[in-house]
């Protein structure tokens, strides 16, 4: 049976890991390397790499650091940010990136998810969504959830999919960084209306914000995270086994 | 020396660096001479069977790889390469693969639950329905790989060495003698994915 996946998320800029990361042991926390290599070491099903970087140095640092993340890890890695071209899929795609994740360059060009699924699959293509409660509607936002697109959620999701996202990583506004749980009412609106995996993402604060997500949910495939990974609030392989104890399907 | 047949599909750099990371050398080439020098032959593959099917054969690749397996060589087919070693496949029209492995490649859609997604994407355990073959010497059963398919090998009950639960057990590995196949990515599986490559490897 197969396995609910477990990701933590790390955000890049200039080649570091940024955003808080706070680890015990490790001499250089914001080695993407070495992050890579703890997380593959203790379960993570899969990572996500983030590019913040505005620059095309930062850029071509993140290829370089991605080339080798992807030589000494071997589990499937997700690469987003500053994907607004099917060039950008293949700079990534190169480096050994397995899934590429599309969210503001899509909302600019929404035949980019059509044109990278016909070259490179659609298991390749993962629309990510930053959607918030306006006017009793989910509504997509851009530019790291700045900006109101006016875009309903739930159609932008449907149309995503229907031009070939392989996946679909939902990120709730309303619920990011407050640590009082998944969005389960916009994750359930979402996998009413698509039939490809669904991650979870915003607002886990503890593991058994996991469990809940997983048992009212058994349609959403994964749970996304950053921080409380990063500042040890959650481990992975205690999380992995508190699920798997609570009889989810777990990978340990 | 292992060769990873490179014939124009897909992304080989995961497949080169996790050799390298079991201490192996493999260089990936599309010169007949290399791969007949090879001890070891990988045959990776994304995309549409047909269209891999065809630049397989236009390269005359299918021939040199077919040569080298009669005479012996172990040849590693992996996802989409795992694929093409069948009789046939029926993905966008019925084409031609290799014929090493009796059965055809067929979707999975009609014969999983309706609630199960297609493709068949994640971390999956395996289950070994006969004595185990010696490419899963270093993993148990139920360890976890990691698939990405939405066709499967059908029809091939005598050379299923391995499967995984998506509804029904659907084939995650197949064996023929010196020729072996694998569904799921070992490249992207973590330890249990290295271990079966070193396996391939002794």
């Amino acid at each position: 049976m197969i396995t609910k996946r477990i990701i933590p998320c790390l955000d890049v800029k200039d080649g570091r890991v940024v955003k808080g990361v706070n680890f015990l042991g490790l001499a250089d926390v914001s080695s993407p390397v070495k992050l890579a290599e703890f997380y593959s070491s203790c379960g993570a099903d899969e990572l996500v790499f983030y590019d913040i970087t505005a620059s095309a140095e930062g850029r071509a640092l993140f290829t370089g650091i991605l080339t080798e993340v992807a030589s000494t890890i071997f589990i499937p890695l997700t690469v987003g940010g500053g994907i607004n071209t099917v060039a950008d899929f293949d700079r990534v795609l190169k480096c050994g990136a397995d899934k590429v994740s599309v969210n503001s360059g899509a909302i600019r060009d929404p035949s980019l998810i059509a044109q990278a699924a016909k070259k490179y699959g659609d298991q390749c293509v993962v629309l990510s969504v930053d959607a918030k409660r306006v006017d009793g509607q989910f509504r997509v936002f851009a530019k790291g959830g700045r900006e109101d697109t006016g875009l309903d959620a739930l159609e932008w999701i449907r149309r995503g999919v229907g031009d070939g996202a392989g996946e679909i990583v939902l990120n709730s506004i309303d619920t990011d960084g407050v640590k009082n749980g998944f969005d389960l009412e916009m994750l359930a609106a979402v996998c009413e209306i698509v039939d490809v995996p669904v991650i979870a993402s915003g607002g886990a604060g503890c593991a058994e914000h996991f469990k809940t997500l997983f048992e009212t949910l058994p349609k959403v495939d994964a749970g996304l995270a950053a921080s409380i990974f990063h500042f040890g609030e959650v481990s992975i392989p205690d999380l992995k086994r508190e699920l798997a104890a609570a009889g989810i399907n777990m990978r340990l | 020396m292992v060769a990873i047949i490179d014939y124009g599909v897909g992304n080989l750099f995961s497949l080169k660096s996790s050799f390298r990371a079991i201490g192996e050398e493999a260089v990936v080439t599309g010169e007949p001479e290399v791969i007949r020098s090879a001890d070891k032959l990988v045959l990776p593959g994304v995309g549409a069977f047909g269209d891999a099917a065809a630049l397989l054969r236009k390269n005359g690749m299918d021939q040199v790889v077919c040569a080298e397996a009669a005479a012996g060589k172990p040849l590693l087919g992996i996802c989409l390469g795992m694929q093409l070693l069948f009789d046939y496949g029926v993905e966008y029209g019925r084409h031609e693969g290799l014929g090493l492995i009796p059965g055809s490649v067929q979707p999975i859609r009609p014969v999983i639950p309706a609630a199960y997604k297609v493709p068949h994407i994640g971390w999956n355990g395996l289950h070994f329905p006969r004595e185990k073959s010696p490419l899963f010497r270093y993993v148990q059963e139920g360890d976890c790989v990691y698939f990405v398919h939405s066709f499967y090998g059908a029809d091939c009950n005598e050379s299923v060495i391995a499967t995984a639960e998506y509804g029904p057990e659907l084939t995650a590995a197949v064996a023929k003698g010196n020729v072996y196949g694998v569904q799921f990515h070992p490249e992207k599986s973590g330890s249990v994915g290295l271990h079966i490559l070193r396996a391939f490897c002794e």
